[in-house]
């Protein structure tokens, strides 16, 4: 909007404010929707009948389609974190510690962070994109009208697979980041097998692997909700499937973070 | 070409759209629309791009709702009923969308089943196979049952979609610009559909095209939608005997004069 010289503060603040409201109202209007996605999700997921085969296709393309990624990611992870690791123990001597605070940072948090965001960069991008564009082709329409229960067939299956797949990747990467952690501590401190396992198990207790299961969990119904939200909720033409594939991403990485720094303070709540 | 006397039996309305206006934002679409689709009959809705026709069959459908007005599908008020009542429905409702809407991660036969193993869930595998390839044939397309949608032709594409409808023996057809993007001989072929599927299904139907030749061979009576109103209505000869500039550029362009 232009502004003449003439205007004053309070005239433009005056002109800013429909905008602001008009913003403001959106955003509220947007977590209601979210809201109703959510319930409705819960409404029928549970309730038949059930699309059990459509349910095992989306674990199939969400998790094992996902493993050569996560295996990669997470083998480097563990070589990576331990290499970095060693200097800043070598100073104190302490290089025998490398198991446990490597088994410590990959069980807590490594593991499911590192999945979750690939997962929400593979997983969530691919649903966001493939629902937005059945919604411009119409469809999920064709679905609504032959009385098909799109909601239930397209978004119910995909987020009960991403919540039941994402712990399943997360368990897979912490396996594998371990691995890569062995090869470098073996290969430079010559530790066997099962004494690096022996010392890696040692300070892991039960509420880390819960907490780390729930986090994923959580972390894997956020990454299916948000990619569904995002593609039935898309807009018409190109540009409507590029944004929710977009934004599936963006938002998935933001929130898988913000659960992350939650769940963190609650368990530390536990922790004696 | 015209359309052959269909058998209509004018007693037994089973659409009926009284007063119904809907906008978007500040623009107005329908101003107030009245329709009638007796059982039996095809009706042409013809206008231009963005005049509202596919919003109309869109709200019959209850995919959209009206902001006033009401409409009456076999006797329910669409919008009065809640979701189940709602899908009950839309089982005797066949939709053919403007771009076919075939469900491209399945084959021709997965969409076919799509929609028949949902709604009859009693259906043995023999039973779904044999409706399957009887509405295959109906459409002439039984040799593309495996084929992936990616792989037709456009033509071919539209007559899955109207074969995915007739899958659960609708009452009524909406047909949403059936012959858009199609070649002249393609254009004729879904037109011959349309009226087969009209005599063999006895469907009653709405057809929304800009297509004169469509409109023409298809429609028993034709509804022109011009400024958010049905301008004229009748048969397609009384609708086009008027010396109205619009209605004439109309006919002209499509008929080449």
């Amino acid at each position: 909007m232009k502004l003449d010289n003439s205007t004053t503060l309070e005239q433009e603040q005056e002109a800013v404010k429909p905008k602001f409201l008009q913003r403001v109202s959106v955003f509220f209007e947007d977590i209601y929707s979210v809201y109703r996605f959510i319930l409705r999700f819960f409404k029928e997921a549970f309730l038949p009948p059930y699309e059990f085969k459509e349910f095992i296709r989306q674990c199939y393309e969400v998790g094992y389609r996902s493993f050569p990624l996560i295996t990669l990611t997470g083998f480097i992870t563990g070589i990576v974190f331990t290499k970095q690791s060693r200097p800043s123990l070598a100073e104190f001597g302490a290089t025998s510690w490398l198991p446990s605070l490597v088994s410590i940072a990959i069980f807590r948090a490594l593991a499911p962070l590192v999945t979750a965001l690939i997962g929400a960069g593979k997983i969530g991008s691919s649903i966001g994109a493939e629902l937005a564009s059945m919604k411009v082709t119409e469809q999920i329409d064709a679905m609504e009208v032959s009385a098909t229960k799109p909601f239930k067939y397209l978004v119910c299956m995909r987020v009960l697979a991403t919540t039941v797949s994402i712990p399943i990747l997360v368990m897979y990467t912490a396996f594998v980041a371990m691995l890569g952690a062995y090869l470098n501590v073996s290969q430079n401190e010559g530790t066997s097998i099962s004494a690096f396992f022996q010392d890696a198990f040692e300070p892991i207790s039960f509420l880390d692997i819960n907490t780390s299961l729930i986090k994923s969990i959580v972390f894997g119904f956020t990454i299916g909700m948000v990619g569904c939200y995002q593609g039935f909720n898309s807009d018409k033409g190109t540009e409507g499937v590029g944004k929710s594939a977009n934004s599936a991403v963006v938002l998935g990485m933001f929130l898988v973070f913000v659960e992350e720094i939650v769940i963190v303070q609650i368990s530390g709540f536990f922790r004696v | 070409m015209e359309k052959e006397k269909a058998a209509i039996d004018r007693s037994k309305p089973v659409i009926e759209i009284k007063d119904l206006e809907k906008s978007f934002g500040d623009y107005d679409v329908l101003k107030g629309i009245n329709l009638e689709v007796y059982q039996g009959e095809n009706v042409v809705v013809l206008g231009r791009s963005g005049t509202g026709k596919s919003v109309l069959i869109k709200i019959i459908s209850g995919l959209l709702t009206p902001d006033i007005g009401t409409v009456r599908v076999l006797g329910q008020d669409v919008n009065s009923l809640d979701t189940k009542e709602l899908e009950q429905l839309r089982l005797r409702i066949g939709f053919s969308f403007q771009n076919s809407a075939l469900y491209d991660s399945m084959t021709v036969r997965g969409n076919l089943e799509f929609p028949l193993v949902r709604n009859q869930r009693n259906l043995t595998r023999e039973e779904i196979n044999k409706q399957v390839e009887s509405v295959l044939d109906a459409v002439g397309l039984l040799q593309t049952i495996n084929q992936m949608p990616s792989e037709l032709s456009g033509g071919q594409r539209k007559r899955i979609g109207i074969a995915r409808t007739l899958i659960l023996n609708p009452e009524i057809m909406l047909y949403d610009e059936p012959t858009a993007g199609l070649d002249p001989i393609t254009c004729l072929e879904i037109n011959h559909l349309i009226n087969e599927v009209q005599q063999r299904y006895k469907t009653s139907s709405i057809i929304i095209t800009h297509d004169l030749t469509c409109a023409k061979s298809t429609g028993d009576r034709v509804a022109m939608l011009l400024d958010g109103k049905f301008m004229r209505t009748g048969t397609f000869n009384e609708v086009f005997n008027t010396d109205d500039e619009r209605v004439k550029t109309f006919y002209n362009y499509n008929f080449i004069q």
